[in-house]
């Protein structure tokens, strides 16, 4: 059992100041830092110069350097021809980035949220995803299709949903949730570099969020590969496994629980389709428990699929209790401030399902 | 001799004017017809209502139209046989719109449509077996047997799209393609009168007319959008003039060289850097909507009749040719012999083929696959995902 000493206090409190966010297993030469802004841009940016066919379009991503600055400065240096603002009508603009895709450009089709994939999703389904498989491995469609998914704060209902468990359904797609800055820019630019459609969820609140960064992340080749989670946090306990912004939550709750001697395993998914199965599998055989958090709805969520794949798994011999799913409320996103923090997990809410899983109080 | 021979055309020809002959030996070379005035919306001048085709061309796009009918109506036959499942949609009667269209296209032009398409993957290049024994599932099928009728695809020809609309969205995006890429390509985008009013084909006439994309919209107006009539189902039925701000034509769609000259006209429209441009193509369908649909439900039997003798696309420009001397009645004859065997060996090899094996149902549902299997029906099944096709655009 480890209690807390003063001086660990301060260490723990500098080291909240100084990178605020908790370990990464990547190798830190120096304590360079990026926003997943930044991340984004630069991985867009490099993607951009290294193959002409890349190009962006979307809502504001041009003259507006992006609602959210994703694409800043990409406008001014490639201009009109490769960074385009489109009218607002999602259907038609996804339209003709899956026709172009096509007919061989390589698209990155901004949606300003995923909120507004809706209007355009037969586009992003039966148009760019099935096409491969219809034409019988003929036309593959290399198109990328990426924006801000999920909760915000304070934009209620129709701006909150997410959109995983809808992309992540459907055979064709790609569908990946980064939540590290490396995450960003290696995920972007595998997803550009992907002759498949793939779906690259972001989030808003993870944008201004700056993450250590290894020298090799800085290189212009440095990729993720889609389909591999990555443990950000080791542990034997129990096993956590998390995408987006639930992994912060995660490595927030990990951080509490590891002060009162329970040491969890923090999965960070990456991608949701595919899902790395065979790493949460090996991580359940080691720790015997699960929970899975996310901020998207529970039914057929991700949390759901997990829980599948663990039942229909050799893992599920190794559980010492039922797999237990952390989500979002099962209701439509309030405005109202104290609601929407009660309708999303907390770290708190990952702390008490944890003690609860494990029968500790 | 000739003086005679032509009384005898004047007396027999009785829609067109006199076609004015030019003939070397006994044949003539090239004749000119006039069509039916184009309509124009926004537009100063249109396509020449003085059209001409040489003897070459005549065969050749009699020949096309001819194959198309033949291959309708042995798929037609094959759906009766429950060879065909599903959804088959023919497209009889309207075979001077495609071959009209794609004999003034050039190699790097595309087009894009919906699922009445048989005759379109014919013309793109598809063998006419591929495309029957597509429709009955083989593997010999342009896509294997794994599209069917709605999900065909050839060189420059983006399908066979299942979703009404859809499809016109993508062939803006063809042609955005082409644009960036500098090949001078045009698409043309396919729908019916049926589509044309759905919202997402007004977002693209918005972003083609701004940003001068070479596609040329095609709404090929057959009258009926299901069992629901072009005049039950939209406020406006001047389709040509629906796109407002971007330049219309209105073509009679059962005069294939109409149709020829129009596409030639809207083709130079959009590679002269004008934009996009909208046709509509008046046309018919013989059969119902699709082979479920009797097509007797919401039009009469005689208004079917009346088209089919008095408009037929393909009699009407064989009577034509003929009576300008272009080509024989024996020349035809032989030719639909041809057309004849080529289907009917099609339809046999169709019937008989194997279907592709259970080992591709999980091949090619990427190119580039990150996992080696594909779950399958339950968890101790999961089937290899194996990669056969040629993925166009991988590198």
């Amino acid at each position: 059992m480890v209690t807390l000493s003063t001086g660990s206090v301060i260490l723990v409190n500098v080291a909240k100041f100084l990178t605020r966010r908790a370990f990464s297993t990547s190798r830190i030469v120096e304590a360079q830092q990026m926003t997943v802004r930044d991340a984004l841009n630069t991985g867009l940016d490099e993607e951009m110069e290294r193959d002409e066919r890349v190009f962006l379009l979307g809502e504001e991503v041009a003259m507006y350097d992006g609602a959210y600055k994703i694409s800043r400065g990409l406008w001014k240096k490639y201009g009109d021809k490769r960074v385009i603002d489109t009218p607002i009508t999602e259907m038609g603009f996804a339209g003709i980035a899956v026709g172009a895709a096509m007919a061989g450009l390589r698209p990155v089709c901004e949606f300003m949220t995923f909120n507004f994939s809706m209007q355009a999703i037969d586009q992003v389904i039966n148009s760019a995803a099935k096409t491969f498989y219809m034409s019988a491995g003929k036309v593959n469609v290399p198109i990328v299709f990426r924006g801000p998914n999920g909760a915000a704060a304070g934009v209620a209902a129709q701006h909150s949903q997410c959109f995983g468990a809808w992309y992540s359904h459907c055979p064709g797609l790609k569908v990946v949730s980064p939540y590290t800055a490396e995450d960003h820019k290696g995920l972007i630019k595998a997803a550009i570099r992907d002759p498949d459609p793939v779906v690259v969820l972001e989030n808003e609140i993870l944008y201004g969020v700056a993450f250590p960064v290894s020298d090799e992340a800085m290189s212009k080749d440095f990729l993720v590969p889609i389909g591999k989670a990555k443990i950000e946090r080791p542990g034997s306990h129990i096993t956590l496994v998390a995408h987006s912004r639930a992994v912060e939550l995660s490595l927030d709750a990990a951080k509490e629980l590891a002060g009162e001697g329970i040491e969890c395993e923090v999965i960070n998914l990456r991608s949701i389709r595919p899902l790395d199965e065979e790493t949460i599998v090996k991580s359940v055989i080691k720790t015997n428990h699960l929970i899975t958090v996310e901020q998207g709805w529970p039914q057929c969520g991700i949390g759901s699929e997990v829980c599948a794949r663990i039942m229909e798994s050799e893992a599920f011999y190794h559980l010492d209790a039922p797999v237990i799913r952390v989500t979002g409320v099962d209701a439509p996103m309030p405005y109202t401030k104290s609601l929407e923090l009660a309708a999303l997990p907390q770290p708190h809410d990952i702390v008490r399902a944890v003690k609860r899983v494990l029968n500790v109080k | 001799m000739f003086s005679t021979c032509f009384r005898f055309i004047c007396k027999r020809v009785k829609q067109h004017s006199l076609p004015s002959v030019s003939c070397s030996n006994s044949y003539a070379t090239e004749a000119t017809f006039e069509t039916k005035p184009f309509r124009l919306h926004r537009l100063e001048c249109g396509p020449s209502n003085t059209v001409s085709v040489t003897r070459e061309d005549a065969l050749d796009l009699y020949n096309k139209m001819h194959m198309i009918r033949r291959l309708e109506t042995a798929a037609g036959n094959l759906y009766k046989e429950k060879l065909i499942r599903g959804f088959c949609h023919l497209y009889s009667g309207q075979e001077a719109c495609a071959v009209g269209m794609k004999a003034a296209m050039r190699p790097q032009d595309s087009i894009i449509s919906a699922y009445r398409v048989h005759g379109w993957t014919y013309l793109m290049g598809v063998e006419p077996v591929g495309v029957i024994a597509e429709l009955t599932g083989r593997q010999s099928g342009c896509v294997r047997g794994k599209g069917g009728s709605m999900h065909m695809y050839a060189k420059n020809f983006y399908g066979g799209n299942g979703i009404v609309g859809a499809q016109v969205p993508l062939g803006v995006g063809v042609a955005f393609a082409a644009k960036y890429s500098g090949t001078d390509g045009v698409c043309l985008a396919l729908y019916g009168d049926g589509a044309a009013n759905q919202g997402q084909i007004f977002e693209v006439y918005n972003i083609a007319k701004l940003w001068d994309i070479p596609c040329i919209f095609v709404c090929e107006n057959n009258g009926y959008g299901m069992g629901t009539s072009a005049e039950r189902g939209s406020a406006s039925t001047a389709f040509y003039t629906r796109g407002d701000y971007i330049p219309g034509i209105w073509v009679d769609g059962m005069d294939i060289l109409a149709v020829r000259e129009a596409t030639q006209f809207a083709i130079n429209h959009c590679i002269s850097g004008k934009g996009p441009l909208v046709m509509e193509t008046m046309t018919y369908r013989y059969s119902g909507h699709s082979m479920s649909d009797p097509g007797t439900s919401y039009r009469t039997r005689e208004e079917v009749q009346d088209v089919r003798q008095t408009r037929d696309p393909i009699t009407s420009f064989k009577e034509k040719i003929l009576t300008a001397g272009l080509v024989t009645a024996d020349e035809l004859k032989k030719l639909e012999n041809d057309i004849r065997v080529t289907i009917d060996e099609a339809v046999k090899k169709a019937k008989t083929d194997n279907e592709i094996g259970l080992d591709e149902l999980p091949c090619d549902v990427y190119s580039a696959p990150l996992e080696p299997t594909v779950r399958g029906i339950t968890p101790w099944n999961n089937l290899e995902h194996k990669r056969l096709g040629p993925a166009v655009n991988l590198h």
